[in-house]
C-alpha cells in the first residue's frame, strides 16, 4: 500500500480509527462559551474525538461549529469547562505549541511565499533541517499531484490546487490532529466532490484524526467516521452517519439530515418499545418511542422512502395506514417522489422506485402505508 | 506546432494592444492635463538649466571671434576689437548689463569690469587697431586668461555652467572640469544635508507611523474611525498655523520646555526650534500621514487568517509577525518611506521657519535664486538636481515592488 505522506518511521504503521472505550484523543468537558456575556454560543458541549477518526461538527449557520474548532486549536477560550488532549488539559497552551493542523475556508496561504515555501514553513519554525525539509516538501506536493506548481505563487492556483496547497502545508509537519473549517466552501460542486474523494483519501493513508466543520450535509454524510450534528450552540447528537440517518435521536436531527415527514400528535398508551400515538386528525398510528415529551405532545418522523403508496383497497399487514390525496408528482430520474395531503399534513413525502409511478395521477386518492418501526415518536416540533 | 503557436501569441499580441488602447484613451483627459501642468514646467525647468543667450546676444562679435580659441594664450588683436564694438553696440542699446550679470556669476567683479570698460569706451573709443592696448589700459583684468574664459564658456547656446555649479564644479579657461574651492563649495553639502534630513524624518515617520498604523488596522472600524481622524487632522489645518503653533510650543519659554523645567528632568531651557530638533519635530509632524495612510492600507488588506494559520503551523507570535505580516507591509512601508521622503527633500516652508542658518534645504536655494536674485539657471539647475535624486528613488523603488509579487491567497 503506498504511503505518501511525509513520517518518520515509528509513525508508518497504518493507523485506524481507535475502539470507542480507548482513551479518545480530544475531550471537551462542559465546555461553555460566550462572546458578549448574553448568549451562549456554545453551551455545555461534551465531545470525544476518538484517534484516527473523521469527525465532522454539522449544523446550520450560526450554531457554534466554528467556534467550537477555534476553542480546540487554541484561537478562542472557553468561557468555562476544558478541552483535554491526550488527557491534558490545553487551556494554557497557546495555538502554536499545540501541534494541530488547520485548513482555513478561505485557505490563508501566504502570498508572498511560493508553493514549496508555504508547504515548507511548518517545518521551518520547527527547526528542521534543510536537506529534511526539502524532501519532506518534494513528497507533500507529490501527496497533492502538484509537483509542477512548486515554485508558483499562491495567486497564480487555481482554488482547487490552492486547497490542496492547504491541505499538505496542515499535514506537513504530521500533526496528530487536523482541523478544517469549511475548506470545500468556496469550491463549485465539481471540485468539491473530487476533493472530498481526495480528503478522504489523505485521512486514510496518513491516518490522522480529522475535525472537519461544514454545514453541507451530504458532505457529512460521505466523509464522516461520526458526525457531531450542532444546533444553537448544542450538540444533537453524535453518531456515524448511517445511525443518524436511521435513528435520529431527536426531531432537529430528523428534519436537518435527509429529507424527513413529521406527523404531530399525542401519546395515548405504550406498549413495550412501541405507542399509539393520537394524529390531529383523530387516526391512531403506532411508532417507536424514542423521546415525546413528558405530557405525550410529539412528533412522529417518517423517511420518505419507508412509506409505501396504497391503493384505498389495498391491505397494509398490520403496519400504519392512513388515507391520503395525491397532489404533486415529481420525477426525478432514478426514483419520483409524490406530495400527499396526509392527515391534515401537505407536501407528505412518498418515494417511489422508478416506474411505479405509472396509473397515478394528481388529486387521486390513496393511502400511505408504514412499519410501526419506521415511525419514530420524537420531541414535538 | 510551432506555427500555431506563433499565431497564438500574434493573437494575443493583438489582444492585448486592443486593450491597452482602451486604457490610453480613459486617460487621456488625465494624460492630457498632465502634460499641460507636470511635463511643460519640467521641461521648462530643464532647459532653463541649460540656456544660455545672454552673453551671445549682447556680445555677437566678441563671441563669434572667441570661436575655437583654446585657452591656452591671450585672443588676438581682433578679439578686443570685437568687444569694443560689441560694447559699443551694448552701450547703445543698454544691454550691457545683462551680460555682465551673467558673466559675474562665472566671475566674480566682472559686473565692474565689463561696465566700467564700457563707461571707458563710451568716453574715448580706441583707434583702429589699438583695441588690445586700450582696454589693458583700462583694466588689466583684460589680460588674465580667465576673463576671456568666462566670455567663451558663456558664448552659449547650451551651457553646463549651472548644472556643474549646483554640483560645486566649474570649467577653468582651457575647457577642464575642477572642483570649485572648498571655501565657495555649498550645494554638495546642501544637497546632502537635503537627503540627510530627508532620511532622518522618514526614519522617524516610520518609527512612529508604523505601530500607529498596527493599532489602527488592529482596533474595530468606529474606534478605527475615530483614531484615522485624529491622523488626519494635520491635513485640516493650514501649514503656517501649525508651524506657528510648534513654534510657540517648543521656544524657550514654551509648553515643552515648561513642562521639562517643571518635571525637573531639565534645568535650563532646551534649543528646540530654529535648530536642526525644530527641523526633525515640525517635519515628521508634517508628514506623517503620509506614511501612516499606506501602511494602514496595506495592513488593513491582511487578513487576519494569515496570522492564525501561521500560529496553527507553529509559528510563535514573534516569528509570525517577522515573516508573515511584515513581509506583507513592506508594500506600504515603501510606498510611504518614498512619498515621505520625497516630499521631505523637496519641503520649503517648514524648514525655512523652524531652521536654523544651517537646517536650510535644497529647495530654500532653489526658492532664493528665484525670489532674491532671479538667477534662473541656478535655480533650475539645483531644481534639476533634486529631479535627479527624487527619480532615481522612484525608479529603484519601481523596481523593487516589481521584484515582489504581492496579491493573492486571500482576495
Ligand atoms: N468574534 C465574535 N464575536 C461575537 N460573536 C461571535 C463571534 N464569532 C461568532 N460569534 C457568534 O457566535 C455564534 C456562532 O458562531 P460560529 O462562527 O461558531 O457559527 P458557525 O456554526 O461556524 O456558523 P457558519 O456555518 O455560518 O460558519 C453566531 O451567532 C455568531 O454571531
Ligand atoms: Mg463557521
Amino acid at each position: 500500500m503506498p504511503m505518501p505522506m511525509p513520517m518518520s518511521a515509528t509513525e508508518t504503521a497504518p493507523r485506524h480509527v481507535a475502539e470507542p472505550d480507548a482513551a479518545p484523543l480530544v475531550r471537551f468537558e462542559d465546555v461553555d462559551k460566550t462572546y458578549d456575556g448574553e448568549q451562549l454560543v456554545v453551551e455545555s458541549l461534551n465531545l470525544d474525538i476518538r484517534r484516527g477518526e473523521f469527525l465532522t461538527l454539522l449544523g446550520p449557520s450560526g450554531s457554534g461549529k466554528t467556534t467550537s474548532l477555534m476553542m480546540l486549536a487554541g484561537f478562542e477560550t472557553p468561557t468555562s469547562g476544558e478541552i483535554y488532549v491526550d488527557s491534558r488539559p490545553i487551556k494554557n497552551v497557546p495555538p502554536h505549541r499545540r501541534n494541530i493542523g488547520m485548513v482555513f475556508q478561505n485557505y490563508a496561504l501566504f502570498p508572498h511565499m511560493t508553493v514549496a515555501e508555504n508547504v515548507g514553513f511548518p517545518l521551518r519554525v520547527r527547526n528542521v533541517g534543510r536537506a529534511e525539509t526539502a524532501e519532506r516538501v518534494a513528497r507533500a506536493m507529490a501527496m497533492i499531484k502538484l509537483e509542477a506548481l512548486a515554485q508558483r505563487r499562491p495567486s497564480q492556483l487555481s482554488g482547487g490546487q490552492q486547497q490542496r496547497v492547504a491541505l499538505a502545508r496542515a499535514l506537513v509537519f504530521n500533526p496528530q490532529l487536523v482541523l478544517m473549517d469549511e475548506p470545500l466552501g468556496a469550491l463549485d460542486k465539481r471540485l468539491r466532490e473530487h476533493m472530498q474523494v481526495e480528503i478522504k483519501r489523505l485521512h486514510q493513508s496518513t491516518g490522522v484524526t480529522v475535525v472537519y466543520v461544514t454545514h453541507d450535509q451530504s458532505e457529512a454524510l460521505t466523509m464522516s467516521n461520526r458526525i457531531a450534528v450542532f444546533n444553537d450552540g448544542a450538540i444533537q447528537q453524535v453518531a456515524a452517519p448511517d445511525v443518524l440517518y436511521e435513528r435520529p435521536a431527536n426531531s432537529f436531527v430528523a428534519n436537518f439530515i435527509g429529507d424527513n415527514n413529521t406527523l404531530s400528535g399525542q401519546v395515548e398508551q405504550r406498549r413495550g418499545p412501541h405507542c399509539s400515538v393520537r394524529l390531529g386528525g383523530g387516526e391512531l398510528v403506532q411508532a417507536l418511542v424514542v423521546n415525546p415529551r413528558a405530557n405525550g405532545a410529539t412528533s412522529l418522523s417518517i423517511r420518505p422512502e419507508r412509506v409505501r403508496l396504497l391503493a384505498m383497497r389495498d391491505d397494509p399487514r398490520g403496519d400504519n395506514r392512513l388515507p391520503g390525496r395525491l397532489t404533486e408528482l415529481i420525477y426525478l430520474g432514478d426514483h419520483a417522489l409524490a406530495l400527499l395531503d396526509v392527515a391534515g399534513t401537505t407536501d407528505f413525502m412518498v418515494r417511489l422506485p422508478a416506474g411505479r409511478q405509472a396509473g397515478l395521477a394528481c388529486g387521486q386518492d390513496v393511502a400511505v402505508a408504514f412499519a410501526a418501526d419506521d415511525c419514530r415518536a420524537l420531541d414535538p416540533v | 506546432m510551432s506555427a500555431p503557436l506563433a499565431s497564438l501569441k500574434l493573437r494575443l499580441r493583438r489582444v492585448e494592444r486592443a486593450r491597452q488602447l482602451r486604457h490610453a484613451v480613459l486617460i487621456l483627459p488625465l494624460l492630457l492635463f498632465l502634460g499641460f501642468t507636470f511635463l511643460v514646467p519640467i521641461g521648462t525647468m530643464l532647459w532653463h538649466a541649460v540656456d544660455d543667450p545672454d552673453v551671445a546676444r549682447v556680445l555677437p562679435r566678441t563671441v563669434a571671434a572667441l570661436h575655437g580659441w583654446n585657452g591656452q594664450a591671450l585672443p588676438g588683436e581682433a578679439t578686443f576689437a570685437a568687444l569694443a564694438a560689441d560694447l559699443d553696440d551694448a552701450a547703445r542699446e543698454q544691454t550691457t548689463s545683462t551680460a555682465a550679470k551673467r558673466l559675474n556669476y562665472d566671475v566674480a567683479g566682472f559686473r565692474s569690469l565689463l561696465m566700467n570698460t564700457a563707461r571707458h569706451l563710451e568716453a574715448e573709443p580706441p583707434a583702429a587697431g589699438d583695441a588690445q592696448a586700450t582696454l589693458l589700459a583700462i583694466d588689466p583684468r583684460w589680460g588674465d586668461l580667465e576673463s576671456w574664459g568666462a566670455i567663451h564658456r558663456a558664448s552659449g547656446p547650451l551651457t553646463d555652467f549651472y548644472l556643474l555649479a549646483a554640483l560645486d564644479l566649474h570649467r577653468t579657461a582651457d575647457g577642464h572640469i575642477a572642483a570649485t574651492p572648498a571655501e565657495q563649495a555649498v550645494y554638495v553639502d546642501v544637497l546632502l544635508r537635503t537627503l540627510e534630513i530627508g532620511f532622518i524624518v522618514t526614519a522617524l515617520c516610520l518609527l512612529l507611523g508604523f505601530p500607529t498604523a498596527y493599532l489602527l488596522a488592529s482596533l474595530p472600524a468606529r474606534q478605527a474611525n475615530l483614531f484615522m481622524i485624529f491622523v488626519l487632522l494635520p491635513f485640516w489645518t493650514s501649514l503656517l498655523v501649525r508651524i506657528c503653533a510648534w513654534i510657540v510650543l517648543l521656544q524657550g519659554n514654551g509648553l515643552v520646555n515648561g513642562l521639562l523645567l517643571w518635571s525637573g528632568l531639565v534645568d535650563a531651557p532646551l534649543r528646540l526650534i530654529f535648530n536642526r530638533t525644530g527641523v526633525y519635530i515640525a517635519m515628521t509632524h508634517v508628514l506623517l500621514p503620509f506614511m501612516i495612510l499606506p501602511l494602514y492600507s496595506s495592513m488593513k488588506a491582511i487578513s487576519p487568517a494569515y496570522m492564525r494559520a501561521a500560529a496553527s503551523l507553529g509559528a510563535p507570535p514573534w516569528r509570525a509577525f517577522v515573516q508573515i505580516y511584515l513581509p506583507q507591509t513592506l508594500p506600504g512601508i515603501g510606498a510611504g518611506s518614498l512619498l515621505v521622503f520625497i516630499l521631505c527633500i523637496g519641503y520649503y516652508i517648514t524648514p525655512a521657519l523652524v531652521g536654523g542658518g544651517g537646517d536650510q534645504m535644497i529647495s530654500y536655494f532653489i526658492a532664493f535664486f528665484t525670489n532674491e536674485t532671479v538667477n534662473w539657471g541656478m535655480a533650475a539647475a539645483l531644481g534639476t538636481v533634486l529631479l535627479t535624486v527624487t527619480t532615481l528613488l522612484a525608479m529603484a523603488y519601481a523596481r523593487l515592488v516589481a521584484d515582489r509579487q504581492t496579491t493573492g491567497g486571500l482576495k
